[in-house]
């Protein structure tokens, strides 16, 4: 084992305005999991919105105010773990060029884009943390999202975290396929939004596995949405894990 | 003009959405197409290399277009054929009435061509009383049916073949039987025949312009462009000018690239070349050969932050790929040009307000960008043209007011939670399980189940496990 400083065993959790208000325990999840690992988690309680729906909308400017509050709220955290790819992406790929027009904040942007991390990009490349097989552990297809699979080439990690916890992946056809979510999409085209949820639980319901698993939580409520009321399970991927590895 | 409002473009994708014969077709087709895009680029040795360089000479070429359009005009010229410059669709559509009219014809056999679509040249040439007839057999079968292209590589994708049996049978005044494909194209082949040998006139498009030689590039799987360029006295084709391409190196590049991602073939049936008209030993061949340049809102896209989408070869790779117009089709999207690439160009060349709902027919999925064989990032266009909406107000006014006050909420971390803590008493009547119980015409979310709040927030959460940190 290295020999870590006191810092790089400190980690901030951004848990997301939907994890924090609809799914609350993917985001306890993800602190045990980041705990099990070896670090500290702290939680800055100023935390919202990453602000990524406003500039999908194309309310940038409501965004940028999001980005630059984001960065002073986890400016001074050595490094910032969130439980969703999606996320993840807006820090990394779009907030740079969402305040490039001040120069300082450009700067501090750079700096949280290279320290925000997905959570399973975080546990295998950078806490290099191992799960132990559980015995029992289910058969699960995973949904690659979109964000997380074509943004941050996140593809291996969340698989080889379910593999190692001792399930088995029945993986679907097309599981880089859109769940349909989309951000505001799915209420400005539900109709659409809800086509292509269907085409998407049709494929992963086709494998016959346990459960459907994905790590973003956007991908999770959609998919739920429809999922309701049939014997289908969707899960994100902080749960299962949590609790194979308790 | 094209028009696609958010409700025009709800209501034609709900109407796709229902139909089950489209939705087979859609379904059938594009996955074909995904399928055989990915074997045939798995045949050459590095895939991505080769998109990296198509990417690379096509912006090359754009930063000098001006240029490479003029020796590709002087080029064409020394080869005996005559360049015409058109500025928007009307000066197109007369150049080729024109040019028909100069040579008392009545009729005109066509290719497919994307851009004769675009200005609507049928229904001009129609209006000038000239018969033209399309010749690819998807072509024909809407020119028949009246409808405007559900794909821009393959047109009459949505119908089957029962419909095209009818819209021949009523053609040719004879039943047809709809479950023999043969005898049908062996019909299609006898009418078109005859159309060939009789038109006065070949229209088609270019699929390249190869600058060095003055040359246009045809691209087809039905040797009807060979008919179209081969039998008639006089040929005409529309070029986009964004089409050119500096050398036959660079159309060699392009070419091994286009019909991979397009139909997932290694080279489409036929690759026709035509330089100026034909020679006077030729034994046939058009003794004129006209090409329009057609700019319609081109030109003005170079150097903006747009002009990316003028890299486009009009493989319709991101049509196959995109999750959205597999579920709409192509006609949802109210354009000649469908799908992400239709999202983008059609409010760039027609218009943002007219053409509102397009940049937002995507889930941002970025499928379209990780096929596109010149990397076109159509999700980066896709949000600049939602920025534009956003600032110009095209988003109506009860919209802009949530997304700001949204916006503002989320800035105040206290103020946010306490609506959200009053949201979670006020919600507790429809609260089924996990989901909130909505009248379906009340959900915004349609058929599928909102989420209720959580019991309580993670923030209210962390104040019980904050200390169990070892």
């Amino acid at each position: 084992m290295t020999l870590k400083s006191e810092n790089s065993k400190r980690v901030a959790l951004m848990v997301t305005c939907m994890v924090d208000q609809v799914m609350p325990e993917i985001g306890v999840a993800t602190v045990k999991l980041l705990r099990r690992a070896g670090y500290r988690v702290e939680f800055p309680a100023d935390q919202t919105c990453c602000g990524q729906p406003f500039f999908n909308s194309g309310f940038r400017e409501q965004a940028a105010a999001l980005v630059r509050r984001t960065i002073e709220i986890f400016g001074d955290c050595p490094a910032v773990v969130l439980p969703g790819g999606s996320c993840t992406a807006m820090i990394r790929l779009e907030y740079p060029h969402l305040v490039e027009a001040w120069p300082d904040w450009h700067e501090r942007a750079l700096q949280m884009a290279a320290k925000t991390f997905e959570l399973s990009e975080f546990l295998v490349h950078h806490a290099q943390w191992q799960p132990k097989a559980a015995a029992g552990a289910p058969r699960v297809t995973y949904h690659d999202s979109c964000h997380m699979n074509r943004l941050l080439h996140l593809k291996s990690e969340p698989r080889t975290l379910l593999k190692a916890a001792g399930c088995t992946i029945a993986e679907m056809d097309e599981s880089d396929r859109c769940c349909g979510f989309g951000g505001v999409f799915s209420i400005r085209m539900p109709v659409v939004s809800n086509a292509m949820t269907a085409e998407k639980l049709r494929r992963a319901s086709a494998t016959g596995a346990d459960l459907l698993v994905a790590s973003d939580p956007g991908c999770l409520m959609q998919m739920r949405g429809l999922l309701a009321g049939s014997e289908g399970r969707a899960e994100h991927l902080a749960v299962v894990l949590e609790e194979l590895t308790r | 003009m094209s028009h696609v409002t958010f409700r025009e473009f709800r209501s034609g994708a709900a109407q796709a959405i229902a139909n089950p014969h489209l939705q087979q077709a859609l379904d059938g087709a594009t996955l074909k197409f995904r399928t055989d895009r990915q074997s045939r680029l798995a045949e050459i040795p590095d895939p991505d290399a080769l998109r990296d360089q198509l990417k690379a000479i096509r912006s090359a070429t754009l930063a000098h277009l001006a240029e490479h359009l003029e020796t590709f005009e002087r080029q064409a010229q020394a080869a005996g054929a005559q360049v015409h410059w058109a500025r928007d669709a009307e000066e197109a559509n007369r150049l080729v009435i024109d040019i028909v009219r100069q040579h008392g014809a009545h009729m005109a056999v066509k290719t497919k061509s994307m851009a004769t679509e675009e200005i609507h040249l049928n229904p001009a040439l129609k209006a000038a009383r000239i018969t033209s007839v399309e010749t690819d057999l998807g072509e024909w079968i809407i020119q028949l049916a009246g409808e405007p292209p559900a794909h821009i590589v393959v047109p009459a994708l949505h119908k089957t073949r029962a419909q095209v049996a009818e819209l021949f049978t009523r053609e040719v005044n004879r039943p047809l039987d709809p479950e023999n494909i043969p005898a049908l194209t062996t019909e299609a082949r006898r009418v078109l025949r005859e159309k060939f040998l009789a038109a006065g006139i070949g229209i088609t498009g270019a699929n390249i312009g190869v600058a060095e030689t003055g040359s246009i590039v045809l691209v087809t799987n039905e040797g009807n462009g060979r008919m179209v360029t081969g039998a008639p006295p006089v040929h005409i084709a529309v070029m986009g000018i964004e089409k050119v391409c500096p050398t036959w190196d660079d159309a060699a590049v392009w070419l091994s690239l286009l019909a991979r991602s397009s139909t997932g073939q290694p080279l489409s049936v036929y690759t026709t070349a035509i330089t100026g008209p034909a020679h006077p030993d030729d034994p046939d061949g058009p003794r004129e050969v006209h090409i329009i340049l057609l700019d319609n809102g081109r030109s003005r896209l170079v150097g903006t932050q747009y002009e990316e989408v003028l890299q486009c070869i009009r493989c319709g790779a991101c049509l196959n790929a995109c999750p959205v117009y597999q579920e709409v089709g192509g006609h949802t999207y109210g354009n000649p040009y469908s799908g992400p690439i239709g999202s983008v160009l059609v409010p760039l060349l027609f218009g943002l307000k007219e053409n509102e709902a397009l940049p937002h027919a995507s889930s941002l999925c970025g499928a379209c960008l990780e096929v596109c064989p010149v990397r076109i990032d159509l999700p980066r266009m896709l949000l600049a043209l939602r920025a534009e909406e956003a600032t110009t107000k095209v988003i109506p006014w009860p919209e802009r007011l949530i997304e700001m006050a949204a916006a503002r909420l989320l800035g105040h971390r206290r103020l946010f939670g306490l609506l959200t803590d009053i949201g979670r008493v006020f919600q507790i009547p429809f609260v089924r399980g996990r989901s909130l119980r909505v009248p379906r015409r009340l959900n915004p979310a349609g058929a599928r189940n909102l989420p209720s709040l959580s019991k309580r927030s993670f923030h209210a959460m962390w104040e019980d496990i904050k200390s169990e940190d070892s």
